[in-house]
């Protein structure tokens, strides 16, 4: 067990050196440093005496990714990639291009997006296996079918539409709630509700579908015929052995989306005006800041594989029989 | 002449191969069975109805050929065949917003009222009920005769059809009593009877409503179902070769080939796929602006664009499928078919066409049908963060992005949002219940 969390940790390294090596590519096919230093210089008068030296500052007067004029093994390390790279493997994020510092951006952006991501997940979760369950108790008669069609039916609609038709309605018709913005504090909850409201709703189509193939697989096995068999009622079954049962994969599909909570919805963030960490990165990737782009995809496919890597020994620990090597 | 973009040709070869696979199943009793149940169930059968209107859409919309104009204008117009039965449609263009079924504007201006007086009023539509001399009274009416006509048209026509099939049929209603055959006629009622109402109102009504530039928003939905399906539809092309080629070879080969594909879609995937994207299509626009001489017309450099949107959204979506493969190709390498196909000493490649390929078919085609959904939808999104189609292209996602933006207007211009996301809605609901229908029949597990 220990072995095999190292060796997937070790994993990790390789990862991270190939999304950092495709995210380097990515950005610097786009644009080239002269046009990063224009852009944050913000003319178009800008002398060629000033990009140099905002290039200078910032350490983009490197070549990109080999070194032709030093020696040996500097040939490699004495450039945009090695230098901007090497730091992030050990958590050191740098500043931004326009001069901030970004771990303490992230530091200060993470909250926001967790105030949203939290509840979003926890009353998601609780309202979906809520409906799940009632589709299951009613299994056969009309009321299942016409409530898996209307999960579909909540699937089909788009996720734009679901915010629109929210700022629309509660935000500026009913004025219940800021239209967007958000403060922090306490007083955050009420700019918080609608984005939560919005993301419930909007999940609860595939979430409740999802939930309800889980318990119709475990209602299926042997066990729930004999529980039934021996005389319980419906409803004890359904709490007391499919629900139990259920919940592996359930826990296990929320552990791994449980670090990348971190990270904030893109959509929602830029519509709500709120400052997290999802806003952070469009921003950064209008405004063509490759530090922030750079840290923020390092930090994001480093969540993804610690996810996957949760994912794996929450199994071992809920469910015995799965064993790792 | 004819003058198509390579979205067309695209389209077209992809409609094609799907007819040949559909023959090629046609004659395969494992295949054949599958989709008879398909065809028998009541939604798959009004849903598959649905979809077909919407690809004969998108195919009228994709042939395309010079327009032969009387008047000496500069530009030639590329049209399709959709726009000429859009004409009036497409045509009758005010100067900007008016609300559905309107007769005036929607903003005032300065106009002479029937005092002659000069003040500011609702001018009257250049075309929006401009047959009607008192539209405030004779509009419902109006309205409700034309609905009449168009509907009763249609109803004529479908019992038309019906009197066809009944002489076919030795005069008999049999062909009615399958349930297949019945969910599809009454669908194609309802199809018939929406097509008659719009033909018979669209010519003096803007049903819809019109947008900023006075543009008939009906228009825009319609001409906006093909760049949705192409969206859907080529991208599954772009990301099917690779998914089963790379999935399939993880699986059978396992060893260091597994290593290399599984390190490649772990790092694909743990990028976020809208950095791709935007990347990619940064990219295009930069060297579109370096090479102006390659893309004579807007609509080249639209199209160049949505093709490439569709590529990279390939590119990013493959990594699911390929780990599904993989995971069914690892069981399917340990059966006993398998080994005795190797002991018989059927090489490798073989072995993966003829054994393993066929087992995993039913995973792709549930894929397919699944993602097809969720790509139509993409498309809006990405348009709001402007990594979407061209501007300048038909689109729901285009649409929504620029009525988003006259929310604040009061009072509220609703039409386009709704347009966009009704037309949008039907087609992934018929999708999404299509999938649901192809993979009750497919799963070996449902099969009861």
């Amino acid at each position: 067990m220990i072995n095999y969390i190292i060796r997937r940790l070790l994993y990790v390294i390789p990862v991270l050196i190939g999304v950092n090596v495709l995210t380097f590519i990515l950005f610097f096919v786009v644009n080239s440093p002269d046009d990063m230093a224009r852009m944050q210089l913000g003319d178009k008068h800008v002398t060629q005496a000033s990009i140099d030296n905002w290039k200078q500052q910032r350490g983009y007067d490197l070549p990109l990714l080999w070194n032709e004029e030093s020696a040996g093994l500097s040939k490699a390390s004495n450039t945009i990639f090695f230098t901007k790279s090497v730091g992030l493997f050990v958590f050191d994020l740098g500043i931004s291009d326009n001069g901030r510092d970004i771990a303490s951006d992230i530091g200060q952006r993470m909250w926001p997006s967790l105030a949203i991501a939290i509840p979003s997940l926890i009353i998601g979760v609780l309202v979906n296996i809520t409906f799940s369950l009632l589709l299951i108790f009613y299994r056969g008669s009309f009321l299942e079918f016409a409530g898996v069609f209307f999960c579909i039916a909540l699937m089909s609609i788009s996720g734009l539409f679901y915010i629109i038709v929210g700022q629309l309605f509660v935000g500026k018709m009913l004025s219940l709630t800021p239209i967007s913005g958000y403060v922090p504090g306490l007083d955050a909850i009420k700019f918080i509700i609608l984005p939560v409201l919005i993301g419930v709703v909007s999940g609860l189509g595939s979430g409740v579908r999802w939930y309800r193939s889980l318990f119709l697989e475990e209602s299926a096995k042997d066990y729930v015929r004999t529980a039934k068999a021996k005389g319980l009622s419906d409803l004890q079954v359904l709490f007391k052995h499919v629900l139990k049962n259920a919940m592996i994969p359930i826990l296990t599909g929320i552990v791994v989306i449980l670090p990348l909570l971190f990270m904030g919805s893109l959509i929602t963030e830029s519509f709500f005006g709120i400052p997290g960490l999802g806003s952070y990165t469009i921003d950064a990737i209008t405004s063509q800041d490759f530090a922030i782009v750079r840290s923020m995809v390092f930090l994001g496919s480093f969540l993804y594989i610690i996810g996957l890597l949760l994912t794996d020994i929450s199994y071992t620990l809920v469910d015995p029989r799965v064993r790792l090597d | 002449m004819l003058m198509p973009l390579w979205t067309d040709m695209a389209f077209f070869i992809l409609m094609l191969g799907g007819l040949y696979l559909g023959w090629r199943s046609s004659k395969r009793e494992h295949l054949r069975r599958p989709w008879k149940r398909v065809f028998k169930d009541t939604v798959g059968v009004v849903s598959l109805t649905v979809l077909l209107v919407f690809i004969l859409i998108g195919l009228l919309d994709s042939i395309r050929f010079q327009q032969v104009t009387n008047t000496q204008s500069s530009q030639q117009d590329v049209i399709s065949l959709l726009d000429v039965v859009l004409t009036p449609m497409r045509t009758q263009v005010e100067k900007t917003y008016s609300a559905p079924f309107s007769h005036t504007a929607y903003a005032k201006e300065m106009g002479v009222d029937k005092e002659g007086v000069a003040k500011r009023i609702y001018p009257r539509l250049k075309y929006g009920a401009a047959h009607l001399n008192n539209p405030v009274t004779d509009k419902f009416a109006d309205i409700l005769k034309k609905l009449m006509a168009g509907t009763g048209f249609s109803l004529l026509v479908w019992l038309g059809l019906m009197f066809i099939l009944w002489g076919f049929n030795k005069r008999s209603f049999k062909f009615v009593q399958s349930k297949g055959t019945k969910s599809f006629l009454f669908t194609l009622l309802g199809v018939l009877m929406i097509v008659g109402a719009i033909a018979s109102l669209s010519p003096f009504y803007h049903v819809l409503g019109t947008d900023k530039v006075g543009e008939d928003v009906l228009y825009q939905a319609i001409k906006s179902i093909r760049t949705g399906l192409v969206i859907g539809s080529l991208t599954t092309i772009v990301m099917l070769p690779i998914a089963i080629s790379l999935g399939l070879m993880a699986g059978f080969f396992r060893g260091w080939v597994d290593d290399i594909i599984q390190y490649l879609y772990t790092t694909l995937s743990s990028i976020p796929g809208v950095l791709l994207i935007a990347a990619a299509i940064l990219m295009a626009q930069v060297y579109m602006a370096n090479n102006p001489e390659l893309f004579t017309t807007v609509e080249d450099r639209a199209d160049m664009r949505l093709l490439l949107l569709c590529i990279i959204l390939g590119i990013t979506s493959w990594t699911g499928l390929c780990r599904l493969l993989r995971a069914e190709t690892l069981k399917i390498r340990e059966m006993d078919y398998v080994l005795a196909a190797r002991a018989l000493g059927v090489g490798p490649i073989k072995i993966l066409k003829r054994h393993v390929l066929p087992n995993v078919m039913h995973l792709v085609m549930i894929t397919i049908a699944l993602d097809f959904s969720g790509l139509v939808l993409a498309e809006a999104v990405l348009s709001y963060i402007n990594i979407g189609v061209d501007p300048s292209t038909y689109s729901w996602g285009n649409m929504i992005n620029t009525s988003r933006l006259e929310m604040a207007r009061e009072p509220i211009v609703w039409w386009s949002l709704l347009a966009a996301f009704s037309f949008m809605f039907v087609l992934v609901l018929a999708a999404n219940l299509f999938a649901d229908s192809v993979r009750d029949a497919f799963d070996p597990r449902s099969n009861t």
